[in-house]
């Protein structure tokens, strides 16, 4: 398995035009693991391996497809806590088990080479490690299709997750701080997106007005997608429907961030079917095709992130989009940015302008009518926040959507074309979907 | 509980050597006049190496925004919850922030718009780090 040390997929500057290989791949199949809170280390049928085996076979089958036409896979591997993932994320040093779970991989972390044992797959020509996160990830995935280095490619996220609390141990425990926490931990900063977006947070309701708690009608609405979404934890787990009332007396953990702020780490895995519009023709269910793939990866000038860098990041990653797809932002149908934690969501919707939401806008638009059946079905997948730190039902949900089998959350709206992000706003990965190729 | 102690390394050691003199200097590139901090290895405008030296500042700042770290994740800090994180700007250059739990302000209490001056606390013996205090 080669490590991908060739980064020239990524589309990351303005300028590149329309994408060249718009409509020229598609996505044929996706499938979702079932879901635990937790691994609890001893059913070998519920580890992270073994959920994205089950994932990568309901993708097959959703698409049709069998293991010796699979020629790629595509998997990210590194660990969702990472490396102050502590206690739940990391099974040693507690001893190992029989093979397959003879080391961590299957464990806390899955790879294509594991996967292509696993799930014997007797044609596989590219299985690249070093496989960034899922925004980027799928870019990848899409870039390599294009570029013919596969042209059936499996393309897994995996997101374990032990028992334990989560991200408690580890560097998190320790007395001193090194390398770029020497910056940041002395103050009680451990790092994450939840810090990242804090402040930003905090300096936009200073500038544009309004409080934490205007973000309580977008959260609940996550949390009510979630529940139509039928794989998700949420829907799966008897979660009830989270209120405003929940909401707002829910515990702080870095106030004004609340409980409710925060997606809920799940133990689960999920994957999709890549490959050639002209391959997905032919396949088991309608082709929905890739228009165009971003990423970006900016710094902050200093310590913290200020709300002026955010702005102009995410009108840098949206200007990017635009010009790549050849989407303008009134024609985006299904809008599922990232929202691992909610801070972040209104940076990207303004961004957007989905539905002419203009900076400073967010929380009255939130106060309105976004439930799927109405006319703004923001975020229609209820996002990480409505079914766990999954981080793939933005893109499962664009895909459902344009294909029509969202179920109850099949939006009212016209559904043909769909953006889909992950980033903490800084970073990352967005694909352009559309019904059709042109 | 005492804060966590930061290790410097080679980069970062000037700085910290600095500070355990009670002085805050922040590295500038003297061809761009731009002040970074924390220090890299080049300038973020000519990308070069050539001309960054370190520069003492004033120590004056004001503070832009704030939370409360109620359930954070560090195992040492846990004891001191809740207490403030606050941003502070320097005021030669509101570009460069600076964390500050702002000690002596009570939580919920820290006033955004706030002039702060730099303070020197000791986290561990002969280890100072840069801390933060409202000007009255």
């Amino acid at each position: 398995m080669t490590s991908l040390s060739d980064y020239s997929w990524r589309r990351n500057t303005e300028g590149l035009g329309v994408w060249d290989h718009r409509g020229q791949v598609a996505v044929a199949g996706f499938g979702h693991s079932q879901i635990d809170r937790r691994w609890d280390g001893e059913s070998m049928d519920r580890t992270v391996g073994a959920f994205s085996v089950q994932a990568c076979q309901l993708a097959m089958e959703d698409a049709g497809v069998t293991a010796d036409q699979i020629d790629g896979v595509i998997c990210c591997d590194s660990h969702i806590a990472g490396p102050s993932g502590g206690t739940a994320g990391r099974w040693a040093p507690r001893p190992y088990l029989d093979p397959p779970y003879d080391s961590e991989w299957g464990l806390t972390l899955v790879n294509g080479e594991w996967l292509v044992n696993q799930l014997q797959l007797p044609n596989v020509k590219f299985a690249p490690s070093g496989v960034p996160a899922i925004g980027e990830m799928l870019g990848l995935a899409s870039q390599a299709i294009a570029d013919g280095r596969c042209t059936t490619c499996l393309v897994i996220y995996p997101t374990g997750n032990l028992e334990g609390r989560y991200r408690r141990g580890g560097e998190n425990a320790e007395d001193h701080a090194r390398g770029g926490r020497q910056w940041t931990v002395p103050w009680g900063n451990h790092g994450g997106n939840d810090f990242i977006n804090a402040f930003p947070h905090q300096q936009y309701c200073h500038r544009y007005g309004g409080t934490h708690d205007d973000l309580a009608p977008f959260v609940v609405n996550q949390n009510r997608n979630g529940l139509m979404t039928p794989w998700g934890f949420n829907a799966t787990h008897d979660i009830p429907q989270l209120t405003v009332e929940d909401y707002v007396s829910s515990r702080y953990i870095l106030k004004p961030l609340r409980l409710w702020d925060c997606d809920r780490p799940v133990n689960a895995s999920g994957a999709y079917l890549f490959t050639t519009a002209e391959r997905a023709r032919d396949m088991k269910q309608p082709p929905v095709y890739i228009l165009n793939h971003n990423q970006h990866n900016a710094g902050t000038r200093s310590t913290q992130a200020v709300l002026d860098e955010i702005e102009a990041e995410t009108d840098l990653l949206a200007r990017m989009m635009f010009e790549g797809s050849g989407l303008s932002a009134g024609e985006v149908d299904i809008f599922n940015p990232y929202d691992g934690y909610s801070t972040m969501t209104q940076f990207w919707l303004e961004a957007f302008q989905w539905h002419g939401v203009k900076r400073g806008d967010a929380f009255p638009f939130y106060a309105g009518d976004i439930r799927v059946e109405g006319p703004h079905p923001f975020s229609s997948s209820g996002g990480n926040l409505g079914t766990g730190r999954l981080r793939t039902a933005m893109w499962t949900d664009s895909i459902e959507q344009l294909r029509g089998t969202a179920g109850s959350r099949q939006v009212t709206v016209r559904a043909e074309t769909a953006v889909s992000g992950f980033g903490p706003p800084l970073g990352g990965g967005w694909i352009a979907f559309g019904k059709y190729p042109n | 509980m005492p804060k966590v102690i930061p290790v410097p390394n080679e980069l970062s050691k000037p700085f910290w050597d600095a500070v355990n003199e009670r002085r805050l200097v922040i590295r500038n590139c003297t061809s761009c006049d731009l002040l970074q901090y924390p220090p890299r290895e080049t300038c973020g405008k000519c990308r070069t190496s050539e001309n960054l030296e370190w520069k003492e500042v004033s120590g004056k700042g004001t503070i832009s925004s704030a939370i409360v770290i109620e359930d954070g994740r560090l195992d040492r800090r846990r004891p001191d919850q809740p207490y403030n994180l606050a941003l502070v700007h320097l005021d030669e250059d509101p570009g460069i922030n600076f964390y500050s739990n702002l000690p002596g302000t009570p939580v919920d209490e820290v006033p955004i718009g706030a002039a702060v001056e730099v303070y020197f606390e000791e986290v561990a013996p002969g280890q100072l780090i840069h801390e933060w205090r409202v000007v009255s």
